[in-house]
């Protein structure tokens, strides 16, 4: 007998062998991909019993927070604020994922990020509860709010930042969504919300209009182009033609001014040109220095991912052929296809507030861990240089005068010398266009810079401009900042 | 703790003083897995399975040291073959008894006592075994004996085959009664497998994986749960079983997966989330907590224990001894096998205890007798030394 036992033990042997590579597949092999089911709710269930940071504005009101629920999952999310930081925090929910803040720092609101320190390795011997870093914006809750009260129910978005550290001080867009639900442990009550808010369509108030919705930038992309003229061959005083209708080469087409006449009587110089935003002028400008306009466009930002704590859309100043001299028009004024954010304008203020140098725009100023100490802090950082400091002091004073006596008066400020411009831009046929200010102040020594959008010129309707819509409420930011912070 | 440990050192001299020529290794072994489950199970119920696992062990133990002190020559077991297979058939289908049986987790496997309930398909096996050891030794000849030739091969009498279909019967009665499909597939491979080391008839084994084939084709034509079980196997992972009948495959895939190479760490795991963790699935919560290192580890002891157990089988000198031996260590590794193929999603998952590890008494108890038999043997075997063998058995069986 003793062969068929010998046979039977081989059988045996190969029978545990084959458990064994069966281990090797399911155990190492294919262990990420079956750990990473969604069916698998370990890490889920890791994850939701450490103590989530909270992330907290630059004066300290908390806005987002983990509460303990009693249960399996520990802690919930929430965001005592509602609407008004969503599109800054984004949400942190089991069905959907994180975004915004609480993803692009979802590694130190764990307390999984940088250096493992005594204490997590004590915490962890000791089953005591973990708890992630506290993440500090650099928003400012009163700014936020008056963003969100003088922007009213336009459709629109404002944006406020230092101009000197690319600081953040407001950054809202209506609409704006709940975080609340979506942070629910209810698959069910997550699930109904999120469709109430039509999330796959471009209009939906998930989408943060600050940062990832495009818009021809109109006359404030004539900030652009003047510097571009005043960094080539041209000067404050240098004199331009200004039509009414300036015959486009090559088409029958003809670009009009706004006013639908001459801005000047038949002469302008580049300086009043930007004042009273003279189209045709700047059209013809465009023509002539295409290459240059578009070079400092990309030092302000376009055409290039933003480097920015959540995502934003690239605004795009489109590459011309040398001989489209149309388009170069065109584009030159903000209009053809040239888009931009209102993130991308605030950069665009920002950078010439700032001397020429456009700074990093930054969403948060600091971690912190529990114990209040500070495990990391975001330095001022440039992404371009748009032009000389005395190009910046040039257009300074050119936006100052748009604000003193042209196109930007209802941005004025008591006391203190406010830079602006205004834009207007046409969209399809139709519809009313949309309305941009940008501005910074006190021109001398900027402290805080705005661009505001309102969508189809908001109540206004048909008759909106830039300087009547957009404006005052980019007034009433920085009238906030001034009460602030005493400058 | 310590006082388990002592009552496995007492187990130990009660081996050196009753069978001192004894294979050396075989209780060591079954003490780790015995510990490690212990440990498993007393973390995931410090209050109620733990504690009762440590008194089922102890148990255990105690009738270990029964059965070798009992048990002075293992021949005398062949003595009493029809009285264990009546009571290993008894023991089988006492479940089906009205009144005392009783239905857990849709398989009809246990008998209530009052409070006290148990497994006899756990006892049945050990039972079943020694008679097949006693009536194959017998008998072997007989049922060797190829009268005609079919197809190339020797084919016995046609009445030879009256025992497998019996026990296939037995099998199909066991998966038609009492919904278990691990323990039917059991006891019908173990008779398979000891026909053919006493007969080397290869044509058994043949008609019994025909008979096998046919039997598993009518549990899957008739029982919705043994489709389900085939259905999961094949298709865990779909959204439309992973959080219903395939749960339980699930989460002890998401276990294993989750430990990987070196293991979440004792007491870092989620058993929690498995089904019958304490159970069927601990080797799950082992793979967890101690990753691939651990569950190897513990295949390592089990595949230990078989290569222990094949070794006294060939060593023994008179075939019951050889047939018995044989058998348990059989019966022992197929069980093994199949509750680890099923956890780790090799074959479609059948409920069955893990030897020494898994929570139960009944489990517990049983296996604990079979290894007592076994090193009954290997004692009696050492102790007489065939004079060819001494060589090996020296090297081997005392080191």
């Amino acid at each position: 007998m003793h062969g068929q036992i010998r046979k039977v033990g081989v059988g045996l042997v190969m029978l545990f062998m084959a458990v064994f590579l069966q281990l090797n597949y399911v155990q190492i092999f294919a262990a990420e991909d079956i750990a990473s089911n969604n069916a698998n709710i370990r890490s889920l269930l890791r994850e939701y019993s450490i103590q989530r940071g909270d992330i907290l504005t630059l004066d300290g009101t908390r806005v987002a927070v983990s509460e303990p629920t009693g249960e399996r999952l520990k802690y919930r999310r929430t965001y005592p604020e509602g609407e008004l930081y969503a599109h800054v925090t984004g949400f942190y929910s089991i069905n959907y994922g994180n975004t915004r803040i609480e993803s692009a720092y979802n590694d130190q609101l764990l307390g999984e990020a940088g250096v493992v320190s005594m204490q997590d390795i004590q915490d962890r011997f000791l089953g005591a509860g973990e708890e992630g870093d506290d993440v500090r914006l650099t928003i400012h809750s009163r700014l936020q709010e008056a963003a969100r009260s003088a922007l009213g129910s336009n459709t629109g978005a404002v944006v406020a930042m230092d101009p000197q550290t690319g600081e953040v001080r407001a950054m809202w867009s209506n609409p704006s969504y709940d975080p609340n639900p979506l942070a629910s442990h209810s698959a069910r009550e997550a699930k109904r919300h999120r469709s109430s808010l039509d999330p796959e369509s471009p209009s939906s108030p998930m989408v943060s209009i600050a940062t990832s919705r495009g818009y021809p930038p109109g006359s404030t992309m004539k900030v652009v182009t003047a510097a571009a003229a005043l960094e080539s061959r041209y000067r404050p005083d240098s004199t331009f033609e200004d039509p009414a209708e300036l015959e486009l080469p090559q088409t029958d087409e003809t670009l009009t001014n706004f006013t639908k006449t001459t801005c000047a009587g038949g002469r302008i110089d580049l300086f009043t040109a930007l004042e009273i935003s003279c189209d045709t002028t700047f059209a013809i400008i465009g023509m002539e220095i295409p290459e240059e306009v578009r070079e400092v466009a990309n030092e302000m930002g376009f055409n290039e991912p933003i480097p920015f704590d959540v995502g934003t859309e690239v605004s795009t100043f489109p590459e011309v052929g040398e001989d489209n001299k149309p388009f170069q028009a065109y584009i030159a004024i903000g209009q053809g296809d040239v888009v931009a954010t209102p993130l991308q304008m605030a950069l665009v203020a920002s950078g010439v507030a700032n001397g020429g140098a456009v700074p990093r725009p930054r969403l948060v100023r600091e971690v912190i861990d529990p114990s209040g100490g500070i495990v990391e802090r975001f330095q001022p950082e440039t992404i371009g240089e748009a032009m000389s400091s005395d190009t910046a002091r040039e257009v300074t004073r050119m936006m100052t005068a748009v604000v003193e006596s042209g196109t930007g008066t209802a941005a004025q400020m008591p006391g203190v010398q406010v830079a602006g411009k205004t834009g207007t831009a046409q969209t399809v046929q139709g519809e009313n266009p949309h309305t941009w200010f940008i501005t910074f102040a006190p021109a001398d020594d900027p402290q805080i810079a705005v661009a505001v959008i309102v969508e189809n010129g908001g109540t206004f309707g048909s008759e909106a401009t830039g300087g009547a819509v957009a404006a005052p409420i980019a007034k009433q930011i920085m009238e906030i900042d001034r009460q602030i912070r005493g400058w | 703790m310590v006082l388990l440990s002592l009552f496995y050192v007492g187990a130990h001299i009660a081996v050196r003083r009753a069978a001192p020529q004894a294979d050396p290794l075989i209780l060591p072994l079954a003490a780790v897995l015995n510990a490690i489950g212990l440990a498993a199970v007393y973390r995931l119920s410090p209050d109620e399975f733990g504690p009762a696992q440590i008194t089922w062990t102890v148990v255990g133990i105690g009738c270990f040291v029964a059965t070798l002190l009992v048990v002075r020559e293992y021949q005398v077991l062949a003595r009493y073959k029809y009285i264990l297979g009546f009571a290993g058939v008894a023991l089988l289908l006492l479940p089906l008894a009205p009144g005392i049986g009783a239905t857990i987790n849709g398989a009809r496997l246990w008998v209530a006592l009052g409070p006290m309930s148990f497994q006899p398909g756990e006892l049945a096996k050990v039972c079943l075994v020694v008679f097949f050891a006693a009536y194959l030794a017998e008998r072997k000849e007989l049922l060797a004996i190829a009268s005609r030739r079919l197809a190339g091969f020797h084919v016995p009498d046609l009445k030879h085959f009256g025992p497998l279909l019996v026990m296939w019967g037995l099998s199909l009665a066991v998966m038609f009664f009492e919904r278990d499909l691990g323990s039917s597939l059991l006891f019908f491979s173990i008779f398979l497998v000891m026909l053919y080391v006493a007969t080397a008839r290869i044509v058994y084994v043949a008609f019994g994986l025909l008979l096998f084939l046919a039997g598993s084709y009518l549990g899957y034509q008739l029982f919705t749960h043994v489709q389900d079980r085939v259905q999961i196997w094949l298709d865990v992972f779909n959204p439309r079983y992973i959080s219903d009948e395939g749960y339980q495959l699930a989460q002890s895939l998401f276990a294993l997966a989750t430990g990987g190479l070196f293991g979440t760490g004792l007491g870092q795991g989620r058993p929690d989330l498995i089904p019958a963790a304490h159970t069927d699935f601990i080797f799950a919560v082992i793979g967890e907590e101690l990753g691939m290192l651990g569950t190897a580890g513990v295949l390592l002891c089990f595949m230990l224990i078989v290569a222990r157990g094949l070794r006294i089988a060939m060593q023994s000198r008179d075939d019951f001894g050889q047939l018995l031996s044989m058998g348990l260590v059989t019966i022992f590794g197929i069980q093994t096998i199949i509750i680890l193929a099923g956890v780790t999603r090799l074959m479609p998952l059948t409920g069955i205890t893990l030897p020494f590890m898994s929570y139960g008494g009944s489990s517990l108890i049983s296996n604990f007798i079979l290894i007592a038999i076994l090193i009954r043997v290997s004692h009696e075997t050492a102790a007489a030394p065939d004079p060819a063998m001494t060589g090996e058995i020296l090297i081997g069986g005392r080191l």
